[in-house]
């Protein structure tokens, strides 16, 4: 308690630009795996300028949802998708006033040996590939966007015979970056983080937009976070300019 | 006669076989002797090529057995093996047992007269039990019958009355004995049981601390006072004599000129028979006392008297007929009777028994 | 599809799951049973090595056994060149053949071990018995160390069946969920917890809990019941 409340102290000095008036909590967040370094980097920001602790809890989004479901001590929960941090509203655990869509998740295709990065509608319709990596569409919104978009360019009928499916969007990239699966749709996220076993090597193309429903990535903060200062401080916080070029610069896109 | 010869050598963990160049001449029961842990049943295993660790050389006559380390296979070395506790085939009943010995004969061989050896083992009436609901004594029968039927050059005994009740011992070496004799099957035989020494053997391999000490016949072995046979009841004489028809209720044992009275009365299906003398039951007399208990009354000549501690020597004597006896008597009586060698005297045998 | 307790299930990862586990189990014992027999009769202090190589997918997560097969199997890798040269065009991962491959490593321990144990427990003696009765190394192997080992073949086939049968980390990483390919039962309920769908899940879930239980107790049934008796 001592070493908080220094902390808070001196958070108190040296940060004007927060109120100094809020003492230091720390607080639990369960977040969908996918997201892991990005709010590694925004929580370390985060607690240098506020004070604030985070605890991480990272796991599949079903996992997740089904930990708080039965009582996991969470003050907070970033699915990867929407349906799960809104079923928790409707389950009486989230707080519906607290809920917003933290992230966009962006698709790209990416290959060891084909020109995607020119040609990539070419490359899906010869298929010349024997395996073309995804994640699952039935559980993870990536594969169902990415199934949806190769459905609507009339390619799906081409490449079904060639699918393979990761339980996760990162179980699917993990397909391909050890070569098993030549080509794949993955997260942009898994590309462009200088830490990423493909970064730089091969060649990909960000899927527009355009072509594709938003993956929109919910976050909600849960009833036993409901008083916590620092969850509440957190949600705020993702919403700063610096936050965002940090969760842009892992490859999501926010609304 | 084959000879059996080679030099073996066999490290097992702290232990090893050094056997030095032997050259057994395979008649009758050779005897391998010597303490638990003197080598015995290694050199027996290195014998038979059941360790592929095995060194050295070994000469079955002239076919080479084991040349270095290449060792010819057990299988086709043509040995019959009864183990201590006779290792039947658990899943299988006696027949099968028999069988698995008999199936495997090369074409070459002769097979055995199944059902001769079958009674003359006594397991005749046991062919289809299970060999779990065999006796120890029957078990052992079961297993000799097996290494029988695989005919073999020669059969291999590693204690096999060990694990027995000492009247399933006593039957089975009638039984060993009989086998000796009716098949002519050179048999090597591990024991630490000098009883059964003196019954069986021809010749002993005496062995202690993994090497052969000496290879001696029976007699040259119990003509030595120290004589690794003795136990605590210390020198023992073994006699052989043809035993007759039984008179006033004695039987009598024929050697030579002397006869032995012996009230032991079991049938005796041999021509011949071992009887054990400990040498502190034969007395000494000038003339032939005929007024004593005492009804063995053998004529004897004096060949050594050898001193022993406590004021003791042990007389060597040599029957009309040459064999040896040892007699125990005090240095006093000694040197009363005025001992000489080439004295003539009598040998009064209190006790005889036939070799156990 | 069939219809259990109303719910709608697919049996197809059923059978597919009985046909990996039965190839498994088939090939384990043609492997195994040399190897234990190796292993058994091995004195030397590589004995340990060997022991503990095989134990090694006991104590593995198996997600690390499907991670290290995942980069070895790769299609570029030297496993794959390998099995090429023999003339095998295919691809492992992705693949039924990939999948039996990984749960013969996966499964190993359920196999070699209750054979290994059934071997060491024939006396010496019989073998030795056996080759003075001129019975060679096979004829040996054949007539007594099969038959007094029959209790280490069942045990070892139940285990190593039962134990593919619920295998889930190695074909998750290995299998890319294909179905009738390599979607096994394990996964489809993976699948399901994950979509929300705890009908089939249940269903499923029942159906494998009621055969793990039966397919022990047919194991701890054997134990008892062939208690042969050696000696």
């Amino acid at each position: 308690m001592k070493k908080t409340f220094l902390a808070a102290v001196l958070v108190a000095v040296t940060s004007p630009f927060y109120s100094a008036l809020v003492l230091a909590e720390s607080a639990t967040i369960a977040v969908a795996a996918n997201f892991t370094k990005t709010i590694e980097m925004v929580g370390e920001e985060f607690t240098k300028e506020t004070g604030h602790q985070l605890k991480f809890s990272f796991g599949p989004t079903g996992k997740l949802y089904a930990q708080v479901k039965n009582g996991a001590p969470f003050d907070a929960f970033f699915g990867a998708d929407e349906r799960s941090p809104l079923k928790t509203i409707d389950d009486g655990l989230g707080l519906k006033s607290s809920y917003f869509v933290y992230a966009q998740g962006q698709i790209a295709l990416y290959s060891s040996q084909y020109p995607v990065k020119t040609q990539p509608l070419e490359v899906l319709k010869e298929a010349k590939f024997k395996h073309l990596s995804m994640a699952n569409p039935r559980t993870a919104p990536y594969g169902e966007r990415a199934e949806a978009f190769l459905k609507s360019k009339g390619l799906y009928d081409g490449v079904k015979g060639k699918l393979v499916n990761g339980e996760s969007i990162a179980h699917a990239f993990q397909y391909v970056a050890t070569g098993n699966a030549p080509i794949g749709f993955v997260a942009l996220s898994q590309i462009v983080d200088p830490q990423s076993p493909i970064y730089k090597k091969g060649e990909y193309w960000v899927v527009p937009q355009a072509e594709y429903e938003p993956i929109k990535q919910g976050a909600v903060i849960l009833q036993r976070g409901k008083d916590n200062a620092a969850v509440k401080a957190f949600f705020d916080y993702l919403k700063t300019p610096k936050a965002l070029e940090i969760i842009h610069a892992y490859g999501y896109s926010t609304p | 006669m084959t000879t059996l010869s080679g030099n073996l050598y066999l490290k097992l963990g702290n232990f090893a076989l050094n056997s030095g160049y032997f050259e057994l001449p395979l008649e009758g029961v050779t005897v391998l002797f010597g303490r638990s842990g003197s080598g015995k049943s290694t050199l027996l295993r290195a014998i038979s090529g059941l360790d592929k660790h095995t060194e050295g050389e070994l000469y079955f006559g002239d076919v080479c057995w084991q040349n270095g380390r290449q060792a010819l296979p057990t299988q086709k070395r043509h040995i019959g093996f009864v183990f201590q506790d006779a290792a039947l085939f658990p899943h299988m009943t006696v027949r099968q047992n028999l069988m698995y010995a008999v199936k495997r004969l090369p074409k070459s061989v002769q097979p055995a007269d199944f059902a001769e050896i079958v009674s003359r083992v006594g397991i005749a009436d046991k062919l289809d039990r299970g060999v779990n609901f065999l006796s120890g004594g029957e078990k052992q029968r079961v297993a000799i019958a097996r290494a029988l039927l695989t005919r073999p050059d020669i059969l291999c005994m590693d204690e096999p009355l060990s694990a027995l009740d000492w009247r399933s011992k006593a039957e089975m070496l009638t039984l060993i004995e009989d086998i000796v004799s009716a098949y002519q099957i050179p048999v090597l035989y591990i024991t630490h049981a000098p009883a059964e020494v003196e019954r069986l053997a021809n010749q002993i391999v005496f062995m202690a601390n993994g090497q052969i000490e000496r290879i001696e016949t029976l007699q040259e072995s119990l003509s030595r006072i120290d004589s690794p046979l003795f136990d605590d009841e210390g020198a023992v004489s073994v006699l052989q004599g043809i035993p007759l028809s039984v008179e006033h209720g004695l039987r009598p044992i024929q050697m030579g000129a002397n006869t032995l009275w012996l009230s032991d009365l079991t049938e005796l299906k041999k021509s011949s028979v071992r009887v054990r003398v400990l040498a502190k039951d034969v007395s000494l007399a000038l003339s032939d006392p005929q007024q004593l208990s005492i009804i063995n009354h053998l004529s004897a000549t004096v060949l050594a008297i050898l001193p022993e501690q406590n004021h003791r020597v042990l007389v060597r004597l040599e029957l009309a007929d040459g064999q040896k006896l040892f007699s125990a008597i005090t240095e006093h009586s000694a040197q009363r009777l005025q001992l000489a060698n080439g004295m003539k005297l009598f040998a009064l045998i209190k006790s005889v028994a036939l070799a156990e | 599809m069939v219809t259990i307790f109303g719910v709608e299930v697919s049996l197809q990862p059923i059978w597919l799951t009985l046909e990996v586990a039965a190839w498994t189990t088939v090939i384990l014992l043609l492997i195994g049973t040399p190897l234990a027999w190796w292993m058994a009769r091995m004195q030397s202090a590589s004995k340990i090595v060997l022991e503990a190589l095989v134990a090694l997918p006991l104590v593995l997560p198996p997600t690390v056994l499907g991670f290290y097969l995942l980069i070895i199997f790769n299609p570029n890798g030297y496993v794959t060149e390998f099995l090429r040269f023999f003339g095998y065009e295919g691809q492992l991962t992705f693949s039924k053949t990939g999948l039996i491959v990984g749960s013969v490593f996966y499964s190993l321990p359920f196999a070699v071990q209750p054979l290994m144990h059934a071997f060491e427990a024939v006396p010496q003696k019989l073998l030795d018995a056996a080759a003075t009765m001129r019975a060679n190394v096979l004829d040996r192997f054949f007539t007594i160390v099969l038959p007094l080992s029959q209790r280490g073949f069942l045990v070892a086939a139940t285990l190593t069946f039962a134990h593919t049968v619920g295998e889930f980390g190695v074909v998750l990483m290995l299998g890319g969920n294909i179905p009738g390919e390599t979607r096994m039962v394990s996964i489809d309920i993976f699948d399901h917890v994950e979509s929300l769908e705890y009908d089939q899940a249940h269903v499923l879930s029942a159906m494998m809990l009621i055969f793990s239980l039966l397919v022990l107790m047919l194991v701890y049934g054997i134990n008892r019941r062939f208690g042969v008796k050696v000696g």
